[in-house]
């Protein structure tokens, strides 16, 4: 236990002592506990019958592990082309963010050119403006473009952000000039010293990026519901929102949708924990 | 033209003759993508939502052009204030989760074995899908027989109709509030606490310092600039909600959904289920108002609580 203290705080084992360290899992376990609960619940309503559910008091364990709400979900639910919806907006979205932020960000943050301060303060301006505001104009354009209810729609304004193309740039002002400077000695061109040299630096802040357009392009309800009026192409969060509509109270078969619906974004974060804390701490999550 | 772009092709280094270096030219390919787009996408339909704000725009047909109207309308609407209520209301509680979350990463920030565990749980509901947390929630909520009523009953106390009685539905919606905001309020003041520098620390303790006073004496004070930001996001975020009323109440409970309309719900109601995008554009522009003045306020009370080193 004294052993496991010093490796905990390297330089200052003698500031804790072990059996001080208890009372802090203790709190910081019951907290937990209510993060977790309402997802535990949820998986047990899963595997619940309606009758079981709508029980006074309710079951807390479900009494034969009923498959029958999954089925339910994905034959009433085209799951695998909302699916399909929701990960197509997000590959643009993402594709779209990393290219133009990056040319964007390197060159306010290198090339001087005339009114490139004016410019990036109209950036700024637009960075602090909330996303409701543009909704109208947006909508407006898509329908005059006939592009309602249509892939490109969903995604092409989470295409671009003035947020991206702050990041970006506050990246490569970090960056040191000689790796830059060098490989213009050794007859790089602008375009060859942006993208062999700057981009690979860049790499973690175009991973935070890629994590905070993809969560949100995964999360997005409004603008979805807004450009998707006839139910085509309807990515997971209008789709499941559907659902509750369709379903109203089995709860089993909801529970299932919202469980089967927000597992791919899940499992993703699990995997990339890093990329994910990363981008959050580097900014905020900008609603 | 070309004067500008050998003029600004010399401007950045001079001192480095002979090498090539970057020109207006091609800042021009860099930036152009992303200044089309902000133009087109943002500038623009913010600027058209300005306009329209002082017109009538019919669902089809022509604007016409109606001076105030749509902003006394809206200022007269009882609706209106209802939502700003709630909207305010819902504000205030979110940010009540806050010195939870500093007391937290606090706690995390001194474990070391599972810290990278208790993270990841905190973290679970910011990547959940918005839709699916209100309907877990709207479950767990329910009158007859949801969790939170069972084991309320184990202490006595009796059961309500969380989100159906309007006296309660913000107050529910708050609380989910403070359990999805926890995850990244905690990110960012983990990453606040970490440039702390740890030599204060074991200074204080070496004088004698207890945790919980090196806790308001050191912490807190250092940590002051990140709890203002995570403030500043928190209240931004929370006066934009949408999802969870639109999950929780819509097509589900009409009475409380009358009571219980936020700011942007109402937006969205008025600006694209009714069509009345004139009317909708001016209730954009008072939420960006509100936005700012919510925002220019904190800016202004910071200078008394937070403590740049």
């Amino acid at each position: 236990m004294a052993e496991s203290t010093a490796r905990r705080a390297p330089g200052i084992p003698w500031r804790r002592k072990p059996s001080r360290t208890w009372p802090i899992h203790a709190i910081l376990l019951v907290s937990v506990a209510f993060m977790v609960v309402p997802f535990i619940w949820q998986i047990l309503t899963v595997f619940k019958t309606t009758a079981e559910v709508s029980r006074i008091p309710p079951a807390i364990w479900p009494e034969e592990f009923s498959l029958h709400s999954f089925e339910t979900f994905f034959s009433t639910v085209p799951f695998w082309s909302m699916f399909a919806v929701s990960a197509g907006s997000l590959t643009l979205r993402v594709a779209g963010q990393i290219v133009v932020a990056a040319l964007a960000g390197y060159a306010f943050a290198r090339i001087p050119f005339r009114g490139g301060n004016v410019l990036f303060g109209l950036f700024i301006v637009m960075l602090m403006v909330p996303s409701q505001l543009f909704l109208i104009g947006q909508y407006q354009l898509v329908r005059d473009l006939e592009m309602l209810d249509t892939l490109p729609a969903l995604a092409i304004p989470g295409m671009f952000s003035a947020f991206g193309t702050f990041l970006m740039r506050q990246a490569f002002l970090t960056m040191p000039k000689d790796y830059e400077e060098a490989a213009r000695l050794d007859g790089a061109g602008t375009f060859q010293v942006f993208w062999h040299v700057m981009v690979p630096m860049a790499r973690p802040t175009l991973a935070a990026l890629s994590v905070l357009t993809g969560l949100y392009s995964w999360n997005d309800l409004l603008w979805p519901l807004i450009v998707s009026p006839s139910g085509e192409n309807r990515p997971l969060p209008v789709g499941l929102a559907g659902l509750q509509g369709q379903f109203g109270t089995d709860y089993p078969t909801l529970m299932a949708g919202a469980l089967v619906c927000s597992l791919p974004l899940v499992i993703v974060f699990l995997l990339l924990q890093r990329q994910f804390f990363a981008g959050i701490a580097s900014s905020g999550l900008k609603g | 033209m070309t004067n500008v772009a050998t003029k600004s092709v010399r401007r950045p280094t001079g001192r480095r003759t002979g090498v090539s270096t970057p020109g207006a030219w091609s800042a021009l390919a860099f930036i152009a993508p992303a200044t089309i787009g902000l133009v087109a996408l943002y500038l623009w339909p913010f600027l058209s939502t300005l306009v329209k704000s002082f017109e009538d725009v019919p669902a089809f047909g022509d604007a016409t052009f109606v001076g105030v109207d749509n902003y006394t309308t809206l200022l007269a609407d009882a609706d209106f204030w209802k939502a700003l209520r709630n909207s305010a209301l819902y504000t205030v509680i979110v940010l009540l989760g806050i010195p939870v979350a500093v007391v937290l990463a606090a706690l995390i920030e001194q474990v070391g074995r599972g810290r990278a565990v208790y993270r990841v749980l905190f973290f679970l509901p910011v990547v959940t899908l918005p839709v699916a947390i209100g309907m877990v929630w709207r479950f767990i909520y329910n009158g007859d027989f949801g969790l939170l009523n069972y084991v309320l009953s184990w202490f006595g106390v009796d059961g309500q109709f969380w989100v159906a009685d309007p006296r309660f539905t913000i107050f529910a919606f708050g609380a989910v509030g403070i359990w999805m905001g926890l995850g990244i309020n905690l990110i960012i003041l983990g990453a606040g606490l970490q440039a702390i520098p740890k030599a204060l620390y074991e200074a204080s303790g070496l004088d004698g310092a207890g945790r919980v006073r090196q806790f308001f004496h050191i912490t807190l004070p250092l940590l002051s600039p990140s709890i203002f930001f995570v403030t500043i996001l928190s209240v931004i975020a929370a006066l934009q909600m949408f999802d969870l009323i639109f999950i929780m109440l819509r097509s589900v409970n009409n009475t409380a959904l009358t009571d219980s309309k936020t700011i942007v719900y109402l937006f969205y109601e008025k600006a694209f289920v009714q069509f009345h995008q004139g009317y909708g554009a001016a209730i954009a522009i008072v939420l960006l108002i509100v936005i700012m003045i919510a925002t220019a306020l904190q800016f202004r009370l910071q200078k008394s609580w937070v403590f740049y080193g």
